[in-house]
């Protein structure tokens, strides 16, 4: 970095630099700690963001994304948080995000968009079209022939017919094009974690089915559990990997709530994955490993044997987040807010009893309407409940009412109702319908000051 | 053996083999009114049972609230298994839920809302699991069924903007309750007085429908009857004339 600021590039001459720099430094490039250092960076990307990590040397990892972005809320704030922290560290990264690798490597290296970029499925033959053909991993002297011949971008070497090229060139060239535009596969090795808790089995026969995959996940289990107990710890993460004839990885990642080591369990969480996996012409060797330990104890029975356990809501919680994903799934606590939509927070679930409760005495609609829908109300001012109210097209007459609750808007806020309208107090009422259905009203505004409120009329639920 | 005691014999085989023998014991309302009509005096805990609004949002949150309520009387977790984004969980501890109890599955639709509760409902040890879909099949219900009987959890179906015709499809539920919200009573000041529902047992396995006009849960999930029916034994028939 520092380099770079007072003039000297990559693949300077040392005496050049010099004539720069005078008083430079010069230190041996140790490429043994570079390759040791980018498999640091591996083991923490693979840990933290995908189980198939593979280590591209000199200078790049891929890292399969595939189904792990859930976990941050996207591709893109997966790329993104990773893209920060990267960067926090000290080392300066360019990450792309493509269908292939290929296209992935040559977006990463040849576009300096200084952020990370994401190529959208399917579009990877316009975006390597326009790279120059350094990017397609080809030896340097054959892209800078076919530079010297007139072809400067990829797209060029796409139309042209293949047979004459091939032959000058070799099959490499459009080999490497294919992988890039996702032709042909793309062998790559994960890097897996020396020291963490792991089973394998090599297959005899390759397998593709899933009751046969299946079969090799209970054994894999059942040798990890054995290892997890030996170390007194449980799993909090498990990657399987499958290794199939062609050399092609395919990897699924599960996260439990709480550290196991239950072997039944973890199958019953890895087998509905299986439908991920795509055996190709078939798998011969699957690994289990578990990124992400914890301690966990023996659980002690009692001496009546008999060992009081309430319900296994642990594994009933890992299978519902495996399933439809972990922010799908919580419990709500009260927050201390004015607003009552946001007086609802959301928790883990099953979190253990902070026992907060919301006000009982303030009445609260069973059904939230949010964001709150104008209705048409007549109503005397300021002070009187609706008497009658117009909601998506249908008229109710209000036989009973009562309120109002003046709710005094949250103005240092950055967003909701109030950083879009300087009104500040909602009158709550609640309603009775002719037929007996309770809504809950508001008026924007104190019925006084034009400035709290231009004196419309929402529906913000409706009460048992 | 005496005639009696066959009877009661055949009557207890029948049960058994139509599961309506109320396996898991039952969770009583606390109102002799609707227990004593139910079959084992009680809703049959370990059982699907539906719960139906209308297309009326307040009867939907009628209907949610009748559901918290049962729950907030029984001990342990309840899973809720949510399709709309439109529930208000303040008003499920109003009626006495306590929100540690709670917690909320958000499958996307009907048919993850479905797998949600079965695997909930294989989990001995909850009170109570319930699904908010439009559409529930008899297969599925049956399926729901088998696994509320297998462990003994307590199932409920919130069916919520169903089309009438779908509910002419047959159910496994053990029970089909209809809850919408009904006038309250006039205090003669400008307050409103507990809300009332009526609410409608549409279909029982081994009994007859009815229905009943209820004061809606306190903050214990308990129903009450209106004032009126209880202690006023003369005037019942006029205002049921009148409602």
């Amino acid at each position: 970095m520092l380099g770079r600021s007072l003039g000297i590039t990559p693949s300077m001459s040392v005496t050049k630099a010099r004539t720069l720099v005078p008083d430079l430094d010069v230190l041996d490039a140790d490429e043994a700690a570079d390759a040791q250092g980018l498999e640091r960076l591996a083991l923490w990307a693979g840990q933290r963001y995908a189980p198939f990590v593979a280590v591209d040397y000199p200078d790049g990892l891929w890292l399969d994304i595939s189904g792990c972005s859930e976990l941050f809320g996207g591709e893109e704030a997966l790329v993104k948080d990773l893209f920060r922290r990267v960067n926090g560290s000290g080392l300066t990264a360019q990450i792309a995000v493509a269908d292939t690798a290929g296209c992935a490597h040559a977006v990463a290296r040849h576009v300096p968009a200084g952020r990370p970029v994401i190529i959208v499925p399917g579009d990877q033959k316009k975006a390597v079209g326009l790279l120059p053909l350094a990017a397609l991993r080809i030896p340097a002297k054959v892209a800078s022939d076919l530079h010297k011949m007139g072809f400067t971008r990829i797209e060029q070497l796409i139309a042209e017919p293949r047979g004459p090229i091939a032959r000058r060139y070799g099959h490499e060239l459009y080999r490497r094009l294919d992988q890039a535009l996702g032709h042909a596969p793309e062998a790559m090795a994960p890097i897996f974690p020396p020291s963490l808790p792991q089973a394998r089995r090599g297959l005899l026969e390759p397998i593709g089915t899933a009751d046969a995959i299946a079969k090799v996940i209970g054994d894999l289990t059942d040798d990890i559990c054995a290892a997890l107990m030996r170390d007194g710890t449980g799993a909090r993460r498990l990657d399987l990997h499958c290794e199939r004839v062609d050399g092609q990885y395919q990897s699924v990642r599960i996260g439990m709530a709480s550290p196991t080591r239950d072997a039944r369990h973890l199958t019953k969480l890895l087998v509905p994955r299986i439908e991920r996996i795509d055996p190709g012409l078939g798998i011969e060797t699957m690994i289990l490993i578990a990124p992400i330990v914890e301690p966990l104890r023996s659980a002690q029975t009692d001496l009546t044997g008999d060992t009081h356990r309430g319900p296994d809501l642990g594994a009933l919680i890992d299978a519902l987040a495996n399933r439809f994903g972990r922010d799908r799934l919580y419990g709500t606590t009260p927050c201390s807010s004015a607003m009552p939509e946001r007086t609802v927070e959301r928790t883990m679930a099953l979190r253990e009893g902070a026992d907060r409760r919301w006000n009982a005495v303030l009445p609260r609609p069973g059904r939230m309407i949010e964001p709150p829908e104008p209705v048409q109300v007549i109503a005397m001012m300021p002070d009187h409940p609706p008497a009658q109210f117009v909601w998506r097209g249908k008229r109710r007459k209000v036989v009973q009412a009562d309120g109002p609750e003046r709710l005094q808007g949250e103005w240092w806020r950055a967003k909701g109702l109030e950083a879009d309208s300087p009104y500040l107090v909602r009158d709550y009422f609640q309603v009775e319908v002719e037929g007996g259905g309770r809504y809950w009203l508001f008026r924007l505004g104190d019925g006084q000051w034009s400035s709290t409120g231009p004196m419309a009329w929402f529906i913000h639920g409706a009460f048992a | 053996m005496p005639r009696n005691a066959i009877l009661e014999d055949l009557r207890s085989s029948i049960a058994h083999v139509t599961g309506d023998g109320c396996r898991h014991g039952v969770h009583p309302f606390g109102l002799d009114d609707i227990d004593d009509h139910l079959p084992g005096n009680g809703l049959a805990t370990g059982a699907l049972h539906e719960v139906l609004g209308s297309l009326d949002i307040c009867d939907d949150a009628a209907a949610t609230i009748f559901i918290a309520g049962i729950l907030a009387r029984m001990e342990g977790p309840v899973f809720w298994c949510l399709r709309w984004r439109d529930l208000f969980t303040p008003a499920l501890d109003l009626a006495g839920l306590h929100p540690d109890r709670l917690t909320i599955v958000e499958p996307g639709d009907d048919k993850g809302a479905l797998i949600a509760m079965e695997d909930c409902l294989r989990v001995a040890g909850i009170a109570g699991v319930v699904g908010e879909v439009s559409k529930l099949s008899t297969t599925a219900s049956k399926r729901l069924q088998l696994a509320a009987e297998g462990s003994g959890v307590t199932a409920f179906i919130l069916r919520r903007a169903a089309k009438a015709d779908a509910l002419l499809e047959g159910s496994a539920a053990q029970t089909r309750w209809r809850v919408t919200a009904s006038p309250s009573e006039n205090l003669g000041i400008p307050a409103l007085a507990r809300p009332r529902w009526s609410v409608a047992l549409e279909r029982v396995r081994g009994a007859e429908p009815k229905s009943w006009i209820v004061e809606a849960c306190d903050a214990q999930g308990r129903l009450a009857l209106p004032a009126i029916l209880v202690d006023r034994p003369d005037q019942q028939e006029a205002w049921r004339i009148a409602v």
